[in-house]
């Protein structure tokens, strides 16, 4: 981009610039003695051309829409459409998730977003010992279709988009999902969302397992396959790399390992024979907006334009879409602060900025209570106007990608991608992310990082406004959300109900043809279906395939 | 003495109470164990030992549960090991243990290797002897093999599984002077796993080397699927029904019990040393008298015995 | 008595009881127990109060500490302190750590928790609690 001759001068003039800083730097000395990124990396005082010397425009950057994707995986990114407003919700019943669904979709929201209780993530019933306590406190607690019914009563499935925040049951959610839809008269072709599926990461940092890595493997296998055919317009899996920086990583970990899970369920599909641009379309990835704005951005351009290059060079896909990495963000929870909450609403706008510079197709905003509990609507409605005045007030959205060509975030952009790949690689080595799961190599590189900014923020080193600076003395927060218990003996009674009123036979009959499903090698979505059609719980289907498949096994990172 | 009646009657919190006075060298707790040993030498102590990542853990809670199908009491001894700078642990073989934690017939209990190199201490073979009077029938060791470990753990059990994994650089972990020797049953684990064939056989090879007379088996397990396990177990009874012919079981012991003995003498007389003001401080003058030539260590050392004897 | 010197490792119980998969705080803590010198158990994820009741006595720890961003607090807590009386084991010190409201640990103390660390707490205010807080 740059010629040689005027490049040599620059550097030059800008060594002699860094060598007269640091003379000074007794006398007039900078805030800190190392300037580094939110996740550590070093920042350079000044970057020029120099530092993005090797860079190509057409095949770094290239044009929107277009290979390597890097300015974003749309034409016109949001001039033609703003990214889906998509907030996480579900607490307690069904009906009450059913109005906060409403209240959402009345204030602007564009999609829906389901928050699973912890018992239904695990597949358990709410009636399960291992629930005791837990009905209703994370998510909404759906035993059976018919407490699915209930949470999209009065929402026409044909009319919006919802992501499932599911993963070891996605199978089962998605065909209830899909039964709700045949109820209302809306047949499968026509639904459209996400179910987040994505088990490896539930290994590495969010503990939501069932099965083992084979069988859970075998189920996303399943759901590629049952979709591509029956439910086109779905996303069928959303690999995940929030929940990896929130377990502690850094930027580029959070690149290099999320994508290196990609890289597993692609090799998986297409070992189960599965043609790459048959489902490669239907990935979708789901990101954290962490604090260090201009490294989110960069992190955001590095992992299109490195997932492009691998869905080509590695696995040979043609279809364009294929190889075009969209993404959801969610602002990063674990960066907010149980003190002075206010500051929060503040962090998640520089955090919406940082998905929104970076080109995510939706985003999900925190609340600013949330460090403390699930939020109120009060404070959930303040998270969504936070992406609305960024949408609408902050002018960042008339056009496309508009930090390109900073020197510093296109050198930021290149380093990520590097170290980025260097984690694949180093992770291919090892036999590849599901290997390198058992070996406990990311659990541990996630973890030595974490405890690095563990230590920093407790020297304060980095400083958190509020917590380790700037603290007041603070009275106890009031008019927090609670989740009380009853919700868990409600459940229970609706349980008894529907197992008295439903028919059993039907259900014990689903129940053996799908043991001998999960026993043999058919797809085992049909066979789901037909036990949700009938009402047999979330409990009994995850037990049947407990039963087959064993359990997963936790080993120790630490 | 209460504590010794509760452990008599098998009482678990007696039992724990007394391992961990017995970590901290609490006289009291000695005394106890000088009154009960007798009582002790009944439990069968299997030894399981190989490199981390191995999956000892898993190994281990599948072979429990499987004695526990017998009804027999089970103790479980995890050794992890001490940070040499802070002192501290983290001891996780619980963690691949879990269901053991609710079974009334099984005592799981994790121990810092707290300075001792091999993570089989003192305060390890007094564990083995208080849940041997506790009750358990049989009582595993669990502990990494790095350095001399594996030595160490053979010293104090009667049958020593030695666990591999297929891919670890097993070929060189096999080849490291005095391994073979120790392993009285061998365990491929994780065996469904590329390469399993070739490990075991690597091993049998060097087996091929050995002239003792006992020939250990070489079994292919997948701890984590529960398979193999019925078969690893029968190999260890094998072993143990070997060394009950003709007396070999006592000679084992007692070969153990004079390592026993020879390190509870060792670590006495430097206790004493160290424990006495004065001689302690003789310790640290000798000490820098043989770094800068004063004197040369045998002298030394030859000094410190006498004032101890 | 509490506050003495300890010449003898303390060791502590670190786990997540019910169904909360997060584990990074408990992870956190375990490493800087062990860097103060600690013995720390770490039972891993989804523990059952008896589990954990079962391994603070085998283990004859000094203090259980448990971590929970679930919402569940209220339920296994107390039941975690009512097994640990049960069995005579209340010479162990309860405290805990996750998300967990400030209004809900007046409930949580009066049912056999001594202390409860919320979000931002240093790790080294644990470690001092636990030191001057254990009853052996």
């Amino acid at each position: 981009m740059y010629e040689k001759e005027k490049i040599d001068a620059l550097k030059a003039k800008v060594n002699a610039y860094n060598e007269k800083t640091e003379a000074s730097l007794a006398k007039r000395p900078e805030r800190y003695k190392v300037f580094e990124t939110g996740s550590g990396e070093p920042v350079n005082r000044l970057y020029t051309p120099v530092d993005v010397e090797g860079l190509n425009y057409e095949t770094d950057l290239g044009i929107p829409g277009q290979f390597p994707y890097t300015r974003g995986v749309q034409p016109t990114m949001y001039r033609g459409q703003l990214w889906t407003m998509r907030m996480y919700a579900g607490f307690a019943t069904a009906e009450e998730s059913n109005k906060r669904y409403k209240f959402l979709v009345e204030q602007g929201s564009s999609g829906l977003s389901v928050a699973f209780d912890l018992p239904t993530q695990i597949g358990y019933d709410s009636d399960h010992s291992l629930s005791e306590g837990e009905v209703g406190k994370v998510g909404v607690a759906i035993d059976s279709l018919a407490d699915m019914e209930i949470l999209f009563d009065g929402i026409p499935l044909d009319k919006v988009s919802t992501s499932m925040t599911i993963n070891a049951p996605a199978s089962v959610l998605l065909a209830m999902y899909i039964a709700v839809g045949e109820k209302q008269g809306v047949s499968a072709e026509k639904l459209r969302g996400t179910i987040q599926n994505d088990i490896l990461k539930e290994y590495i940092a969010r503990g939501t397992y069932i099965f083992p890595t084979d069988p859970s493997m075998r189920l996303i296998t399943d759901i590629f396959e049952f979709c591509s055919k029956e439910v086109p317009q779905w996303n069928t899996i959303s690999i995940s790399g929030y929940h990896i920086r929130e377990a502690g990583s850094t930027a580029a970990q959070e690149v290099g390992f999320t994508l290196a899970d990609g890289i597993a369920y692609v090799e998986a599909a297409i070992k189960a024979g599965l043609d790459v641009d048959s489902f490669a379309p239907r990935l979708s990835f789901f990101f954290n907006a962490h604090n260090d704005l201009l490294e989110e951005v960069a992190k955001f351009r590095a992992a299109r334009r490195l997932w492009a290059k691998i869905m080509k060079d590695r696995f040979g896909a043609k279809d364009p879409k294929s190889m075009a990495l969209k993404f959801h963000t969610q602002t990063g929870g674990s960066t907010l602060t149980a003190q002075q909450p206010d500051n929060n609403i503040v962090r998640v706008a520089i955090q919406t900025l940082a998905a929104v510079l970076g080109g995510t197709q939706s985003l999900h905003t925190n609340s600013k209570d949330e460090a403390l509990a699930l939020p109120t609507e009060a404070s959930v409605q303040v998270a969504l106007r936070t992406q609305q005045i960024v949408g609408y007030e902050s002018g960042v959205t008339n056009t496309v990608d508009p930090l390109a060509g900073s020197y510093y975030i296109e050198a930021k952009t290149s380093e990520i991608e590097e170290q980025a790949m260097a984690y694949i690689r180093k992770i291919d080595e090892l036999g590849g992310a599901p290997r390198a799961i058992d070996l406990g190599y990311i659990q541990q590189e996630i973890m030595d990082a974490s405890y690095k900014y563990q230590k920093e923020v407790e020297s304060s080193q980095r400083i958190v406004v509020g917590m380790n600076k700037y603290q007041v003395e603070e009275a106890a927060p009031q008019g927090l959300l609670r989740v009380d218990l009853s919700v868990g003996e409600n459940q229970k009674a609706r349980l008894a109900e529907l197992r008295a009123k439903r028919d059993n036979t039907a259900v014990e009959a689903t129940l053996a043809a799908l043991k001998t499903a999960c026993e043999g090698t058919e797809n085992v979505m049909p066979f789901i279906l037909d036990a949700v059609r009938v009402y047999a719980t979330l409990g009994e289907i995850c037990g049947v395939m407990r039963e087959v498949f064993g359990e997963y096994q936790q080993s120790v990172n630490l | 003495m209460e504590l010794a009646e509760r452990l008599l009657m098998g009482d678990r919190r007696a039992a724990a109470r007394l391992i961990t006075m017995m970590e901290n060298k609490d006289p009291e707790a000695q005394e106890i164990m000088r009154q009960l040993y007798s009582q002790s030498g009944k439990a069968y102590v299997i030894g399981i030992t190989g490199p981390p990542g191995a999956g000892k853990s898993t190994l281990t809670d599948k072979l429990v549960k499987h004695v526990r199908k017998t009804g027999a009491k089970v103790g479980v001894i995890a050794v992890d090991p001490t940070s040499p700078f802070t002192g501290g642990a983290i001891l996780g073989d619980r963690v691949r243990m879990s269901d053991l934690a609710t079974d009334p017939g099984v005592f799981v209990r994790s121990m810092g290797a707290r300075g001792h190199l091999g993570g089989i201490s003192e305060a390890t073979s007094a564990a083995v002897k208080i849940l041997d009077i506790y009750g358990a029938e049989y009582i595993f060791i669990e502990t990494v093999g790095v350095g001399q470990s594996e030595v160490d753990i053979v010293k104090n059990s009667d049958t020593t599984v030695m666990v591999s994994v297929p891919g670890l650089g097993d070929d060189i972990q096999a080849i490291k002077a005095g391994v073979m020797e120790i392993g009285d049953v061998f365990a491929v684990n994780k065996a469904d796993r590329d390469g399993a064939n070739r490990t075991a056989r690597e091993i049998e090879m060097m087996l091929d080397f050995s002239h003792a007379d006992w020939r250990p088996p070489v079994k292919m397990v997948v701890a984590v699927d529960s398979k193999g396990i019925e078969e690893l177990f029968a190999a260890i009874e094998d072993h143990r029904h070997y060394m009950m012919e003709d007396g070999k079981f006592t000679l084992r012991r007692a070969e153990n019990a004079r390592n026993e003995l020879l390190e509870m003498v060792k670590s006495r007389i430097v206790e004493q040393l160290l424990n006495h003001d004065v001689k302690a401080e003789r310790v640290e003058q000798l000490a820098m008298d043989v770094a800068t030539r004063v004197i040369d260590p045998l002298t030394a050392a030859e000094e410190l015995i006498q004032s101890v004897l | 008595m509490g506050g003495s010197i300890m010449d003898r490792p303390i060791r502590v119980l670190v786990s997540k009881p019910g169904l909360d998969g997060h584990d990074r705080g408990a992870k956190v803590i375990a490493r800087a127990l062990r860097d103060a010198g600690m013995e720390v158990i770490y039972t891993g994820l989804r523990q059952t109060p008896e589990q954990i009741t079962n391994a603070a006595i085998q283990e004859d720890v000094d203090c259980v500490a448990v971590s929970i961003l679930s919402g569940a607090h209220g339920t296994l807590i107390p039941k975690i302190a009512e097994l640990l009386k049960k069995e005579g084991a209340d010479d162990v010190l309860l405290v805990a750590g996750g998300v967990i409201p400030q209004e809900d640990i007046p409930f949580l103390k009066e049912h056999g928790v001594a202390e409860v660390f919320t979000p931002g707490t240093p790790t080294d205010v644990t470690i001092q609690f636990i030191r001057n807080n254990i009853k052996r």
